[in-house]
């Protein structure tokens, strides 16, 4: 378990998996700041 | 209600070895260490190994994609020299027949080849049935030191065939970053293609149709064709229309990331059913963008670099009542008409009534999406998961995709499918594994986004429907529109084709 809260995070998403915005939904909700999220496509 | 139906589909391949190096990925990292080229050139396959080469054989139409399960892995050492490079779809053409039809596409004079691989690629064009003698004879050679001045002087870049330079593409302008030589060739690469799938469709028909019977023309590919005041301008729609001769039609492009092919047929049924036209040509040329997109893993598997191949695929949708046809009227060569509509039954139709959309509400989420594109249009249809025979989803070939970490992309649409069937108490929970046996396939497409979203298994269904094996299959693609960066959404369309 990793304690997001005051933490700065760079959000990698995946367009097969859990993309971009929806882990920066729960980082922020964790009380983690995203400094920056994309979603990447690899096929 | 009547729908519009599919009544032929060309599905064609170009091997292209040579144009490995000009692929996005190849490209930026040899240009940071020239050394890596080294390291592809060994990888690259043989012209028979990729004709031998089972997803290769599914996607011409020499077998059926659920042939493909019995063939041990991997695939690469499964080869089958007995193969042949005519499909009951279209053909696996040679890179030097590539190149002589870029040169036959290339409308700028800017593809330059030497005389020996130009003679070479007119016969071996001629003998497929691919071009006339006479547009072939109308092409000019290259010397040998016209080729190689230019390519120093830096107004091209060359043209490799069998480790040689043969040929060479100069750029469109001086300053253009719209009109490089490698813009362009990306963009003559997926005309080319769709040239080679679209007269492959003409030829399917030629019994009862010509060039001048079709109304508009759709192109769906992966290119931006443009310059530098409006990069991604389009047209090569019509582009590819003119030099298969379909001089009586008007077209546009249609852009959607990898749904853009998808997109082209909902769009074409959609301007039949509004009676606007009669005969609507969708058409989609290969990414030479693609071309060793995953040559790392490769490499360090020691593997074959498999993404060598261009596709091109092209799409007959007609009004039902349009096919009026007239068996002895034109052409009598048999090999062409692997898949003649004139030649039995009826045709699936395309159920425009419940479309699978991805709203802008629908989000990015995976189990979103597919509730989008597959639950939702069931529903509207009445139906229940097992009703549909076949889903095609993203068909890419595992072979090519497993090694760099990106799993097996089919399998886990099926897998998404499936869980929401289980979740809405459709299938038990452990039928998972039985439903995709069952309703879905192994991917067998390259790795060319829109080419391996669902349409590559039309002309496939297509010929199941018309035997009688299947009755409905349910297509849906995906695209990843925030790549662009001008917003986060996803996007993806789907439809039910059923006879």
């Amino acid at each position: 378990m990793i304690e997001l809260k005051g933490k700065r995070v760079l959000v990698i998403g995946e367009r097969d998996g859990v993309s971009g915005p929806a882990i920066e939904v729960c980082v922020r909700s964790a009380g983690a700041q995203v400094l920056y999220a994309e979603t990447l496509c690899f096929v | 209600m009547s729908f519009p139906a599919i009544t032929a589909v060309a599905n064609v391949l170009a091997h292209a070895p040579g144009l490995v190096r000009y692929g996005s990925k190849p490209l930026r990292d040899i240009g940071q260490d020239p050394a890596v080229l080294e390291a592809i050139t060994p990888r690259l396959r043989s012209y028979a190994d990729a004709v031998a080469y089972a997803p290769n054989q599914v996607f011409i139409g020499n077998l059926d994609p659920e042939m493909l399960g019995a063939v041990p892995r991997p695939w690469f050492r499964a080869l089958d020299g007995t193969a042949s490079s005519t499909g009951a779809f279209g053909d696996l053409i040679g890179e030097c027949e590539l190149l002589g039809l870029l040169k036959l596409c290339d409308r700028a004079r800017l593809v330059h080849l030497d005389a020996a691989t130009l003679a070479e690629a007119r016969a071996g064009l001629a003998r497929r049935g691919i071009v006339t003698p006479d547009e072939m004879a109308a092409l000019a050679a290259a010397d040998a030191g016209a080729i190689n001045a230019i390519g120093k002087s830096g107004e091209a870049i060359p043209l490799w065939l069998d480790g040689r330079v043969v040929g060479a593409m100069s750029r469109g302008h001086e300053q253009d970053e719209a009109l490089t030589a490698n813009v362009l060739l990306e963009n003559l690469a997926a005309k080319a293609t769709g040239v080679l799938a679209v007269r492959r469709l003409l030829r399917m028909v030629e019994r009862r149709l010509g060039p001048g019977d079709i109304d508009f023309v759709l192109a769906g590919s992966e290119e931006a064709v443009g310059d530098r005041y409006q990069r991604g301008g389009g047209g090569l729609a019509k582009a590819i229309a003119e030099s298969c001769g379909i001089t009586a039609a008007t077209g546009f492009d249609v852009k959607a990331f990898c749904a853009s092919t998808l997109y082209a047929v909902v769009n074409a049924a959609a301007l039949i059913q509004a009676g606007l036209f009669s005969r609507v040509v969708v058409v989609a040329g290969g990414s030479l963008a693609k071309l060793g997109m995953k040559y790392r893993a490769h490499v360090a598997r020691q593997m074959p670099i498999l993404e060598d191949m261009l596709a091109g695929i092209a799409i007959l949708v007609e009004r039902p009542g349009a096919r009026g046809s007239d068996p002895s009227a034109r052409g009598s060569d048999p090999s062409a008409r692997g898949s003649d509509p004139s030649a039995r039954g009826s045709d699936p139709v395309i159920r425009l009534d419940t479309l699978g959309l991805h709203t802008i509400a629908t989000g990015s989420a995976q189990q979103a999406i597919v509730e989008a594109l597959v639950i939702t249009p069931l529903a509207k249809a009445g139906y229940r998961l097992r009703d549909v025979d076949r889903y095609a989803t993203e068909m890419h070939n595992p072979e090519v995709t497993e090694p760099s970490g990106s799993g097996d992309v089919p399998r886990g649409n099926y897998r998404l499918i499936a869980a929401l069937g289980a979740l809405r108490g459709e299938l038990p929970r452990d039928g998972i594994d039985a439903f995709i046996a069952a309703h879905g396939m192994p991917g067998y497409a390259p790795t060319q986004g829109h080419i391996a979203s669902a349409v590559c298994y039309l002309a496939h269904a297509l010929r199941a429907m018309r035997a009688g094996q299947i009755r409905r299959a349910l297509f849906m693609a995906k695209g990843s529109l925030f790549l662009g960066r001008m917003t986060d959404a996803s996007d993806g369309v789907s439809f039910i084709l059923e006879i």
